[in-house]
């Protein structure tokens, strides 16, 4: 797949960049990094784009930040034009989440600064490496209430790992390589840079690298030895262990070093919705995703641990459920870069400050160590166990009763068909946990979704900018009716600017997972979650609002749609055969197909119900 | 109440009162009082931060902090490690039959007079939050026109300093930042 090899060069510039450490690739780097005298400020930005290896931005112009459109029209850094400021957001958090490199997207004043606040929010939640870069009204108006003013800055302080307003054309290098080395060092997370206008005017001088000026930034990356030491005699004596994967071991690039602990210790491995991809499905380890909507074995497995091993993961309220009877006989190492993630929610027996693949690769050695002084566990009796809970409850769905299309069938023969080297991006909702249990993963950096904010209508923007970033990758983005509604726009991007992403719309004409829980928990009393045309009893109406094949065909898609079994094969491999531009299939579902297992909002996990009404039997004495 | 007294050096910068205040609140993290104030160091501010650790645990709440880019170190400035203060500025009710009382309670507490006039007396008195509550209450019935009260500020006791720079005596010990 293509998601590894171009980035490593550009990556490998800006660190050089960034660090002014000296290596053999700079070469190429180094006339975008010739100083340059009296040029303006926004040339100056335009070239620290280009010296800290930045290859596309999404965004709009507008007056504030007209200036810098100037100069970027003659710059290698290539702009897409998006139809929307949350759009240029979500594609650069997609860029980022395939390559791994910096996303970066740009906004002018005022409304289009405070359009990107929802995906700056939504990729500080999943820690994602973005760069926003705003224009603002000229120094002179700021706080006077001028057109188009908005304090970006205020408002983005709670959703950014750190943001900044340049005050002086001079600091623009300095704080274009502060954001970028912010942005994807430590716990990753977007920065927000807003530069007025009239520093953008100003006259100014280029150099390259600027000094970085942090001194209260040192983020820990070497694990401390005592503790991996103390984590792997725990892991060592541990008779139900489970190794708890979250987004972080995805950041850190850590799978090969995961999969080595695994197949080491045995341990059980379950991967977080951030995480899917970071261990391979097809591994027999695997137990599938934890959490509100995960496979009994995995969700179980944590309840009944007695070592959880938390690596880069944060437990988040949709894993642990009913906090105080979450794992309640687990001893927890808890490993993450962040040191307030350690002890936030459950209290760490062994804590870990440190980056997952370093961790990992530690933990690796310090786990040999303690089997060669003959400290081996036995897991046969815990494996015998979790076979038994995954042989009973696996994951499944049923057709719905009325004859009509399962959601399920149609992402699992999606996966099936697109395969794990495809890219699979999704909104938020019931589609969203099927694209995450029934596509099987491989690889990493293969699924890309939405998981901290929960932002309905990243998919498809999130799938422009993957696209963009593995132009040789197939990019599925796996929507609602309802998501699709949010940001479809960007379709007329792809469609203009070559980025022939495909788009599998699960449309069952309503706000599936807000219905399903209206089913659930207030008496199927239908409040305001029916997308569709209805009549005066509440029937669908046979007209298509929107026709979702004519909205692709308007949009510049090839359109196509789906409403049986026996067609959803040949349909899939129509679109994948479609490689010039992007397509759009309309796959008709049924309304009442509903997400199992499932942990209600609050309750404990050992509570989980693996379908309606069913409640799995664990055999507490057997373990 | 359990109440934590932190020392936090930040980058003078434009915005970081903003960003520090603005994580408590988003946190529910309670702040008892609040004051900053320029350091012996132009590039650095010093907040002092009275939290009250029972909204979240201490160790959340400096690690929160720490994760802010302009903190550059906090301190935990214990009891009687520490000398803590606070201004407090009273406008007492004074008429010539009660001012001679008003001046014996000024002078108990080591108060001072920084303005007068034939209604009332303005005290200046520095002190522990406990001292200063005292004299409100013994000013209290003489009827308090208005009062302005600092936040705490504090140091360390003893020759280290949180910097170093200048002591040569070493430097007082951060909340630890990685476990």
């Amino acid at each position: 797949m293509s998601t590894t090899t171009p980035s490593e060069q550009p990556t490998r510039e800006a660190a050089a960049a960034l660090t002014g450490v000296e290596t053999g690739a700079r070469s190429v780097a180094e006339a975008a990094h010739a100083p340059a005298q009296g040029i303006t400020g926004a040339q100056s930005l335009v070239r620290s784009l280009e010296a800290v290896g930045v290859d596309v931005v999404f965004g709009i112009p507008g007056g504030a930040i007209l200036p810098l459109y100037d100069p970027l029209f003659d710059s290698k850094v290539r702009h897409v034009l998006v139809r929307h400021e949350q759009g240029a957001g979500h594609a650069a958090t997609g860029y980022a989440q395939a390559t791994g490199r910096v996303g970066v997207c740009m906004a002018t004043s005022g409304p289009g600064a405070t359009n990107l606040v929802t995906p700056l929010a939504d990729a500080y939640m999943d820690s994602v490496p973005v760069v926003a870069i705003t224009g603002q009204v000229p120094s002179g108006a700021i706080g006077t209430d001028a057109f188009q003013e908005a304090d970006i800055r205020g408002i983005t302080m709670p959703v950014t790992k750190h943001n900044f307003l340049v005050t002086d054309a001079a600091e623009i290098p300095q704080r274009i390589a502060e954001a970028f080395h912010l942005a994807s060092t430590g716990r990753p997370g977007p920065v927000l840079v807003d530069v007025p206008k009239d520093i953008l005017q100003a006259t100014t001088d280029f150099a390259w690298p600027p000094r970085l000026d942090l001194p209260g930034y040192k983020p820990t990356t070497r694990p401390h030895g005592k503790q991996v030491r103390e984590a792997a005699a725990l892991i060592a004596g541990a008779s139900r262990p489970v190794l708890y994967v979250g987004g972080g071991v995805l950041k850190a690039g850590a799978s090969a070093e995961l999969l080595e602990l695994a197949h080491l210790t045995g341990a059980p491995v379950v991967t977080t919705l951030m995480a899917r991809g970071a261990f391979p499905d097809s591994d027999p380890q695997h137990l599938g995703m934890p959490g509100m909507h995960g496979t009994v074995a995995a969700v179980t497995a944590l309840q009944k641990a007695d070592v959880l091993v938390a690596l880069g993961a944060r437990f988040d309220d949709r894993v642990t459920g009913n906090l105080d009877s979450f794992a309640p006989e687990a001893k927890v190492v808890h490993a993450d870069i962040d040191p307030a993630e350690i002890g936030k929610n459950r209290k760490a027996d062994v804590p870990i400050v440190g980056d997952a693949r370093e961790t990992i690769a530690e933990l690796v050695t310090a786990v040999r160590a303690e089997h060669e002084a003959g400290r081996t566990p036995d897991l046969e009796a815990w494996w015998a166990q979790l076979d038994d809970w995954r042989t009973r409850y696996p994951l499944g769905y049923d057709w719905p009763e009325d004859g009509s299309l399962s959601p399920q069938y149609v992402i699992e023969r999606l996966g099936a068909i697109a395969g794990p080297d495809a890219i699979y991006t999704s909104g938020v909702g019931q589609h969203q946990m099927w694209a995450a249990q029934f596509v099987k993963y491989e690889k990493p950096g293969t699924w890309l979704n939405s998981g901290g904010l929960g932002t309905m209508g990243y998919a498809v923007p999130a799938a422009m900018g993957a696209k963009y970033g593995c132009p040789d990758t197939t990019v599925w983005a796996i929507d609602g009716d309802g998501c699709f509604q949010m940001t479809n726009q960007e379709l007329a991007t792809c469609a203009i600017e070559g980025i022939p992403i495909k788009v599998a719309v699960i449309n069952n004409g309503n706000l599936g997972m807000v219905r399903q829980w209206q089913t659930l928990f207030y008496e199927g009393r239908y409040s305001n979650t029916k997308l569709h045309a209805v009549d005066a009893e509440g029937r669908p109406k046979p007209v298509r609002i929107p026709d979702f094949v004519a909205l692709a065909e308007a949009l510049g898609c090839v359109g196509l749609r789906c409403e049986s079994k026996d067609d959803v094969d040949a349909v899939i491999e129509k679109a994948m055969a479609i490689t010039d531009a992007p397509v759009v299939i309309d796959f008709v579902v049924g309304a009442d197909a509903q997400v199992w297992p499932m942990v209600a909002a609050g309750s404990s996990n050992d509570d989980i119900l693996a379908a309606r009404d069913l409640r799995p039997v664990f055999g507490d004495n057997q373990v | 109440m359990t109440r934590h007294t932190l020392s936090v050096l930040v980058e003078n910068k434009s915005g970081v009162l903003a960003r520090v205040s603005a994580l408590f609140s988003r946190r529910g993290f309670n702040i008892e009082s609040l004051a900053v104030g320029p350091t012996e160091n132009p590039d650095l501010s010093r907040m002092t931060i009275v939290v009250d650790a029972e909204s979240a645990p201490l160790e959340q709440i400096t690690k929160q902090l720490n994760k802010l880019i302009e903190v550059i170190k906090i301190v935990e400035l214990e009891g009687d490690a520490a000398v803590q203060r606070e201004l407090l500025m009273v406008k007492v009710r004074a008429p010539m039959a009660d001012r001679t009382q008003v001046l014996q309670t000024a002078d108990l507490f080591r108060a001072r007079v920084i303005d007068v006039n034939t209604d009332t007396v303005t005290l200046e008195a520095t002190g522990t939050p406990d001292k200063l509550q005292a004299l409100l209450a013994v000013l209290a019935p003489l009827g308090i026109k208005e009062m302005a009260q600092s936040g705490t500020v504090a140091l360390g006791r003893g020759p280290r300093s949180m910097s170093g720079s200048m002591s040569g005596a070493g430097t007082l010990r951060p909340v630890d930042r990685t476990a």
